[in-house]
Parts: structure tokens; sequence; C-alpha cells
């Protein structure tokens, strides 16, 4: 085997290969919107699963801090005068305060507390955006100024196919780095044993409050980057269903694998659009599909592949 | 994770992402004898009482408009999307018409917030998009491709008043749902009340999937000299809120509902309840009861003639709103004699004296919607049916 | 005082219907470690089928009790089919699978049904009872008796019967269960037939108040889960508390508050709540293996 290959980077490399040469197979700019989708989905589920995977914690509510991003670049250009990339900072920041507020009490305590806490963070959310019509626009939502940085406008499905593979790369190349420093071994001391983690000294409460803190900012940035794209934003995007389907795409893409986050947001994405022709069948398909993967693909897709070649050998 | 399991973990990355970005690809290639609507409706999720009838409706009139030798020589190839009532899904398939399907045209949007998400597709890519939402906001301020066939919550709100000040009332309570339909009527009654001398003196609100509001009726109830109830809102909730009405023995107060209730199952729903309520809506509801020499009595009566021998439950004002689009298309298309689109757009905003289901359209270029309060009728539930309101009452 | 009593009601009412659901929930978790999120399926099913069947001509105890039947037959088969070929999946693999599971019901259900909203018929009549100056429906006895009655159901069959009691065992441990010969198995296919049924009687005991449609499930779902998070998870007189908490939070926010948010009260409390109440109102010893 290569040197390069086992490199820590190669999934990276291999992700920025696929997305320069995806395009290539593009007939038209409906599937620069469809990639540009998965992209931006992936992103927060990658930042969803360094919790989940990682930290062993689920956060039901992370369409909340979505959301917060989604609104703080309608909000702050339109209200306030912010311009767009300063809101998405704003954005970062009010979704991490957030999370850490929520997270320090509650993360202290055992069990999945985190969940129920999330689940009504991410509720109070949504209600807020649907009853704050003078700012929100309410459940129709609000539209969104385009993204102007130095006089280029940023628009069209490919410019923001690209926009958003960059944040893509960026957030993959963090999250593999993660692995490597002191939080990421902690993150997996603590995934494997809490007790065990917490004998050898490790401040299990604190790292559990980093993740929950870092997965908030992912997912902000990327309800940010698709506020951005779409042009506008709406309640839904910080909806119940929509945080059920991020835990999904982690789950199904593989608990802990940063690829297998990018792989569970592309089938989620792609399944309803391809599913579409079969109409009145669709859910019906889609619940199927869910459930018969599941079954098959225990530990998600990606880890299971994984082990495909190893278990013939 | 091992320095192995990485080089597995991109091996399936690879295997997976590939075919799996494949599967979207699957061609569409399309014929050139045809010309192409598109449509993307909420035939699924909490909108799909509005999104299932049109769905119905346009299938149903593109055949027949096929079978009787199709528009200016050619045939239409009808593309429906369900978005789910999901605002950034709809966004998608509007992309996929217009880039992908490459339609000529679109009927759809079944609720304001999809409509909004999918008004910049169409406006950028230059194709006519006529919807089927009910808020101002979609044709105000008038955008070049963007037509709508539903009477807006402002014109509800002015013949709800109108009917309001006719009987001297100047005090009432407002409930509303927090959904999309409600939120925008309750702002568009605010905003118009003081011009009909009427005094908003309670409000109450509830969510859209809210099961019980005898709580928000009896606070109502509590405050004295209110001489009507208004309740924006849509689906099931106005149903309940009609139930609890006259649970709590309010029904001396008179209860005005909204058109997004136009259809008999809400009559049924309601039940006994619904006795009495008044409503604005479309001539749609009361086609029988039309005077002959009305111009709608016969457009109305064929559509619900067609929809419930096809469609096997009551006709709708929803389903009625996407008959009128798809028909103003296709008349705009044979006068444009193609489908061009631009053309199609002009003539969509030259349409003079469309007799829809929904009243009679004039369109300009300032109006989009072509539609005054005339077209609403006032209607109230009587014995387990619409009736139409003798004017003046 | 007669709006008190008005929203106590309207509170009791909802809230039942939440501590049913909240309880379906408990009785899977306990018996399995699932969370079921497909419950709130079990009370479209009741309500949907019992709607169905009624229309088309079958007297409605009849129709009531095939509804009831027709959930615990796809309770079981959740269990069988998609539960119980995933042993050793994570936890939340085993929710995905639930929650792969309510939307396939809910595409089953907008193709065998359809999308429109029904009603039932109320049990015994529209004519509101006047009680301390609050006009009641009589549907709402119902609701609130048959929630209750099925509370004492469960509680017999759990405390006063041999199967009762390998439920409880199967739920304290489940090893030491499977070492005294419990088959945990068909226990836990049992508690979701049991917990498809308390959901099929909850669907057509509030239909007449509620209506229902092909998706009601959804927000049962989320709210039944909240509650019984509320009660501590796990525990069944958490969740009935945590229900009717709920239910009678929703009541008198919506009632007494000046703002106009059904919801705000009851969600500001959660978080909160959890941390105050570590395990819920009700407190449960906690065995931690390692």
């Amino acid at each position: 085997m290569p040197r390069w290959v086992r490199h820590r980077y190669a999934s990276l490399v291999v992700l920025a290969v696929v997305i320069a040469l995806l395009p290539l197979l593009f007939p038209s700019s409906y599937y620069y919107r469809v990639a540009a989708l998965v992209w931006v989905s992936a992103l927060a589920a990658i930042g969803l699963n360094i919790l989940m995977g990682k930290a062993g914690q689920v956060s039901l509510g992370h369409a909340g801090f979505f959301g917060i991003g989604a609104y703080a670049v309608a909000i702050g250009p339109t209200h306030l005068g912010v311009p767009p990339l300063a809101s998405l900072l704003i954005g970062a920041v009010l979704s991490a305060a957030l999370a850490y507020l929520v997270g320090r009490p509650i993360l202290r305590l055992k069990g999945h507390y985190l969940a129920i806490a999330t689940l009504g963070l991410g509720v109070l959310v949504a209600l807020v955006i649907t009853t704050e019509i003078r700012w929100t626009g309410g459940p129709d939502g609000m539209p969104v100024k385009k993204l102007v940085v130095f006089g280029w406008r940023a628009s069209g499905a490919d410019t923001w196919y690209w926009i958003t593979a960059g944040m893509l790369l960026i957030g993959t190349w963090l999250a593999l780095n993660l692995d490597d420093t002191p939080t990421g071994r902690a993150f997996r001391a603590l995934h494997d044993s809490e007790i065990a983690a917490r004998v050898a000294g490790v401040h299990v409460d604190r790292f559990k409050l980093q993740a929950f803190v870092i997965a908030a900012v992912y997912a902000s940035l990327a309800g940010s980057a698709l506020a951005l794209m779409n042009g506008f934003v709406n309640p839904d995007q910080a909806g119940f269903l929509h945080s059920v389907e991020m835990v999904t795409m982690v789950v199904l893409g593989g608990l802990g694998s940063v690829i297998g986050s990018i792989v569970g947001a592309a089938v989620l994405i792609m399944l309803p659009q391809a599913l579409t022709v079969f109409q009145e069948y669709e859910h019906l398909l889609l619940g199927f599909l869910i459930i018969v993967s599941m079954i098959f693909m225990r530990d998600g897709i990606v880890p299971m592949l994984a082990k495909l070649p190893g278990r013939r050998a | 994770m091992s320095k192995q399991s990485h080089f597995k973990t991109l091996f399936a990355a690879a295997a997976i992402a590939l075919p799996a970005s494949m599967m979207s690809f699957a061609g569409t290639a399309s014929a050139q004898q045809t010309v192409k609507i598109g449509s993307v409706l909420s035939v699924t999720g909490p909108a799909s009482f509005l999104g299932e009838p049109e769905d119905k409706t346009l299938r149903m009139y593109v055949d027949k408009i096929n079978a009787a030798g199709g528009v200016a020589g050619k045939k239409l190839e009808l593309v429906i999307y369900d978005d789910g009532g999901d605002a950034n899904k709809a966004r998608t398939f509007a992309t996929r018409l217009v880039e992908d399907d490459k339609v000529v045209a679109m009927v759809g949007g079944s609720t304001t917030g999809t409509t909004m998400a999918m008004i910049p597709v169409f406006e950028e890519a230059q194709v006519p998009f006529i919807s089927l939402a009910g808020a101002i906001e979609v044709v105000d301020p008038v955008r070049k491709y963007v037509f709508k066939t539903p009477h807006t919550d402002k014109m509800a709100c002015e013949k709800i008043f109108e009917n309001l000040k006719q009987r001297k009332f100047t005090k009432i309570a407002m409930i509303s749902g927090t959904d999309g339909f409600g939120a925008s009527m309750r702002a568009q009654c605010v905003k118009v009340a003081p011009t009909y001398d009427v005094q908003i003196v309670a409000e109450e609100t509830y969510g859209p999937r809210d099961s019980d509001m005898t709580a928000q009726l009896t606070k109502i109830k509590a405050v004295p000299g209110i001489q009507a109830v208004v309740n924006p809102g849509f689906g099931q909730g106005p149903a309940i809120v009609t139930r609890n009405y006259a649970q709590l023995g309010m029904s001396s107060t008179p209860l005005y509902q909204s058109h997004g209730v136009a259809s008999k199952s809400f009559i049924e729903l309601a039940g006994p309840a619904a006795e009495g309520v008044r409503l604005p809506a479309a001539a749609l509801l009361v086609g029988d009861k039309l005077p002959d020499n009305d111009p709608q009595k016969k457009v109305v009566l064929d559509y619900k003639k067609t929809f419930e021998a096809t469609a096997n439950q009551p006709v709708s004002t929803f389903g009625g709103h996407a008959y009128d689009g798809l028909n103003i298309l296709v008349e705009a298309m044979q006068r444009a004699n193609g489908a061009d689109p631009k053309k199609v757009r002009d003539e969509i905003e030259k349409t003079k004296g469309f007799v829809g289901t929904g009243g009679i359209v004039n369109m300009s270029p300032t109006d989009h919607l072509g539609l005054d309060l005339s077209a609403f009728r006032m209607l109230e539930v009587k014995g387990g049916d619409w009736a139409l309101l003798p004017p003046g009452t | 005082m007669a709006e008190f009593f008005q929203f106590l009601v309207s509170g009791l009412t909802v809230g039942a219907v939440y501590a049913l659901v909240a309880l379906g929930f408990t009785l899977i978790y306990n018996a399995s470690d699932v969370v079921n999120f497909a419950q709130g399926e079990f009370v479209m099913l009741g309500g949907m089928v019992t709607v169905f069947a009624h229309a088309a001509g079958v007297p409605l105890p009849l129709a009531a009790i095939l509804a009831i039947v027709v959930a615990v037959i796809v309770g079981i088969s959740l269990y069988w089919l998609a539960i119980a070929p995933a042993r050793g999946a994570s936890a939340v693999s085993l929710i995905i699978i639930t929650i792969g599971a309510s939307i396939f019901l809910r595409g089953v259900a907008q193709v065998v049904f359809d999308k429109q909203f029904h009603k039932l018929p109320s049990f015994s009549g529209d004519t509101p009872v006047q009680m301390m100056g609050a006009a009641v429906q009589p549907q709402s006895f119902w609701v609130i008796g048959g929630a209750a009655t099925v509370v004492l159901l469960l509680y017999l069959f759990l405390e006063r019967t041999l199967v009762g009691k390998a439920v409880l065992a199967t739920s304290a441990n489940r090893l030491a269960a499977k070492l005294v010969g419990i088959n945990t198995a068909t226990i836990m296919a049992l508690s979701f037939g049991g917990s498809a049924a308390i959901g099929g009687i909850a669907g057509v005991l509030v239909t007449p108040i509620t209506l229902t449609s092909y998706d009601v499930g959804t927000l049962l779902a989320l709210k039944g889960f909240a509650a019984a998070m509320l009660g501590g998870m796990g525990n069944p007189f958490g969740a009935l508390a945590g229900g009717l908490l709920l239910g009678l939070l929703e009541a008198f926010g919506a009632g007494l508050s000046q703002l106009h948010l059904q919801g705000r009260v009851r969600l500001h409390r959660h978080p909160r709540r959890a941390v105050r109440g570590a395990a819920g109102p009700v407190r449960r010893r906690a065995v931690e293996r390692v």
C-alpha cells in the first residue's frame, strides 16, 4: 500500500477530487444545486457527528443552531445593516454561546439529558422564529440579501457549489485533524468508556461541552450558507423534523466517521429527488429504505463498507 | 481510527459516492413535440389538503386538454413534484423544473412559504409562474413573471369587515392560527380594520396542530362587548375552533371563518357547530345556488362535476385555483400561438374577462391577480350546507 | 373559577392523550431500550382505521376494536420485522429504525387511506355537560376515564400476572431474566404489541375531539416523548405525570399567559426541569453498569 493512501488526509484528497470532477457529469445547474445541498447538509452532519460519534451525546434540536445561522444572515443585513459575512460570524458566535449556556449545566448530568434539553431548545428557537414576525417574517419566512464580497455577487447554483464545497473541505479537514489532537484522543476515550476516561484524568464534562459547542458552530455555519444560497429562510430549517433528518444522516452514514456523514447527507438529500418519480409511494419507500439500511448496515454505511474488504481477506 | 481503516473508509467513500451521485442522473430526454408545464405542489405534509386537490385538478385537465388536441397543435406534458410543504425542497424542485425539465411555465406553489422560496428561480430564468398561494405578498410588489389565482388574504379581511360594517359591528375578537396562512391573514386584518371602523379588542392564537382551543376561547368569552369573532386559519384548526365555540355556548356571537376553510369538509368536520358560521369564499362552493345569469355559473358547475366524478371527494376552492391557473396559462399560450415563455408571460398579463372558479380575472401590468372584492361571495352555513347571503345582510 | 375549571378539563383531556403516548414510549423503552418514534403512528392508526371502518358500515364499537387490533398487529410486526433483525445494533441505530418505520407507516397510510382530515362521532353525543361553570364535552370523560382504565389495567397486568412480572423482570435486567428462563424476545414483542394497543386506544378515544389525518402522529410522538422525558424516561408513573403536566401547562399557558404562545411556557421549563429533577419528578434509583 503506498504511503500516501494511509495518510490521514487521504479521504480529504479523495473528497477534493470528487468535488473537482463531479461537475463534469452535470448536465444542468439543477445538479449543482443538489450537490451544493449535499455539501451544506454534510457540513452540519460532520459537526453533529463530533457530538454523537465522539462525545456519545445526542442533540435532538440541532436544527435550532442551523436556524440561528440561517436567520443571522437574513436578519443582520436586512434589519441591522450588518454585512452578510459579519452576520454569519455573529450567528456562529451566538450558536456557540447558546450551546455553552445550555450544555454547561446539562452535560454534568449522567445520561441523555442533552437530548431532552436540545429538543426543548430546538422547538423554542423554531417557536421564536415563527412568532417574531416583525424580525423573521413569521411562518412564511423572509428573503435573504445576496452575498456581496468586495463588489462580487455570489449567485447561481454553480457558484454556490464551489463555495459550499470549500466550506465542506475546511470542515472535513478540521474534523479529521481533531482525531489526532489531545481533544480528539479525549473524545475517543470518552466514547469507549466514560468512566475509564474519567479515571484517566480526562475532564469528561469539559470535552462533552467542547464537542457540543463545535457541533453547534458547524450547524450554524451550514445554516448561514444555505440561507445565502437560497436567498430566503423559513422556520422549517429550524424545525424538529430537520433535527431528526440531521441525526439520521449521521447514523446512516456511520457514527464517528467523517466521510460517513458526507455519505449520509448525500443519501438523504438525493433519495427524495430520486424517489419523487414514485409519487405517492415516495414516503413509503423512503421509510422502508431507512429501515433496511439500518438493519443490514447497523454501524452505518461507511464503517460497514470499510469492513468488507477485511472480511474477505 | 487506525491508519489502516482510513484507507478502507476512503475506499468505501469512493465506492458509495460515485454510484450514489449517478443515481440522480437518470436521463431526462424529452420529446420536442410536447409542451412541458411544471408544477411543485404540497401534495403531502401539513398543507396536503391544498396540494392534493390541486394535483388532481391539474392531471385531470391536462388529460382533457390533450384529448381535445392540445394547445396550439402541441400536446401538454405535465411534470409535478411534491414538496411535502417544505420550502427548501420546493426551491430544489423549482430549479429542477427550470434547469432540467426545461418547462415553459409553472402552475403551482400551494403555500405562500413554498411560493416565496420558488419566486427567485422563475424570475431569474424568466419563466412564467402562476402561484396558487393566498398571501398578498406574492403579487405585491408585482414581479414580472409571477402571477397568482387565489384571492388575497387582504381581500378576505375586507370582505368580512364589509359585512361587519353592514351589521354595524365595531368590536370584534380574533383567534388566529400561527401557521403561514393564519399569521399572514391576521396581519392583513389588523392593517385594514381601521378603514372599516372595526376595533379588535381581544386577540388569541393557536398552533397549527393544536387540538383544543377552549382555553383561548374562554379568554375571549370573558371580554365584554365583543360583537363578532373572526378566525383566520386553515386546515383542521378552524373546525376545532368552531366546535369549541359551540361547546362553550358562544354561538350567539357571530363567528366568521376565512376562505381558508372553503371546502365542504369544513362543515363535515365541524358538524352542527358550523351552523350560522359566515365566510367569504369563491362562487365555486355555491355553484348550484347562483342565479342563472351569473357568468360564473356554468364554469363552476362544470368544474365541480368533473372534479367530483374523478377525485371522489367534495370540491374545494383550492383545486379551483389550479383550474384557473392552468386555463389562464393555456389561453395565454393559445393567444401567443406557441410556448415561448416571454410571449406567454406577456399574454398572461393581458388576460381580460377570463371566467374562472375564483371570479372574473382582469390582469394588468400593475395587477397580477386580476380579481376584485366582487369575486368573493359571503356565505353562511345553513342546514349543513353553504348558503349564499343576500347582499346587505 | 369557572375559567380555571375550563382550563383544567382542557388540560387534563389533552394531557391524558400525551400520557398514553408517553406510557407507550415507556413500555417499549423498559423492555428493549428502544425509543420508539413510531409511537404516534399507533395513535394515527387507532383513529384512521376506526374512521374508515365506520365509514364502510362497521358499527363504531367493532370498528374501534378492529382499529386497536390493527395497531397491535402493526406493533408486533414492527418488532419482528424491523427491531429484532437489528439486534445488537446501537440504541441510536434502533431509534433511526423507528423513525424509518414512522415515515413508512405514514407513507402507507396516505396510500391506503387519504390525506384529508376526518372525524368520528362522539361516543355519547355532543351536548356539553355544565360543571362548575365550565362546559365539558362528554367525550372528555371518555378520554380521561379511558386513560385511567388503561393505566389501571396495565398496573394490574404488570403486578398480578406471571407474564406481567416477566415484563418487569426483563426491563429490570435482561440477562438475568433470560437466565431464569424468560423468553425475552417474546416479552419485547409483547411490549411492542401492548404499547401499540395503548396508542390505538388513545387514537380511538381522542379522534372525536381532535380529528385525525394520516400525519397526526409526528407531533403526538414529539409531545409524548417530551412527556416521557419530563417524567424520567422509563418510569410509567413519571410518564403519566409528565403527560398530564404537559397538557395542563399547555392549557393554562394558552389561557393565562399574556404571550400569545401556547408552547412557550412548556418549553422554557424543559431544560431547567431536567436539571433540577435530574431523574424527573418521580425519582428512581439506577445502577450504572461499567
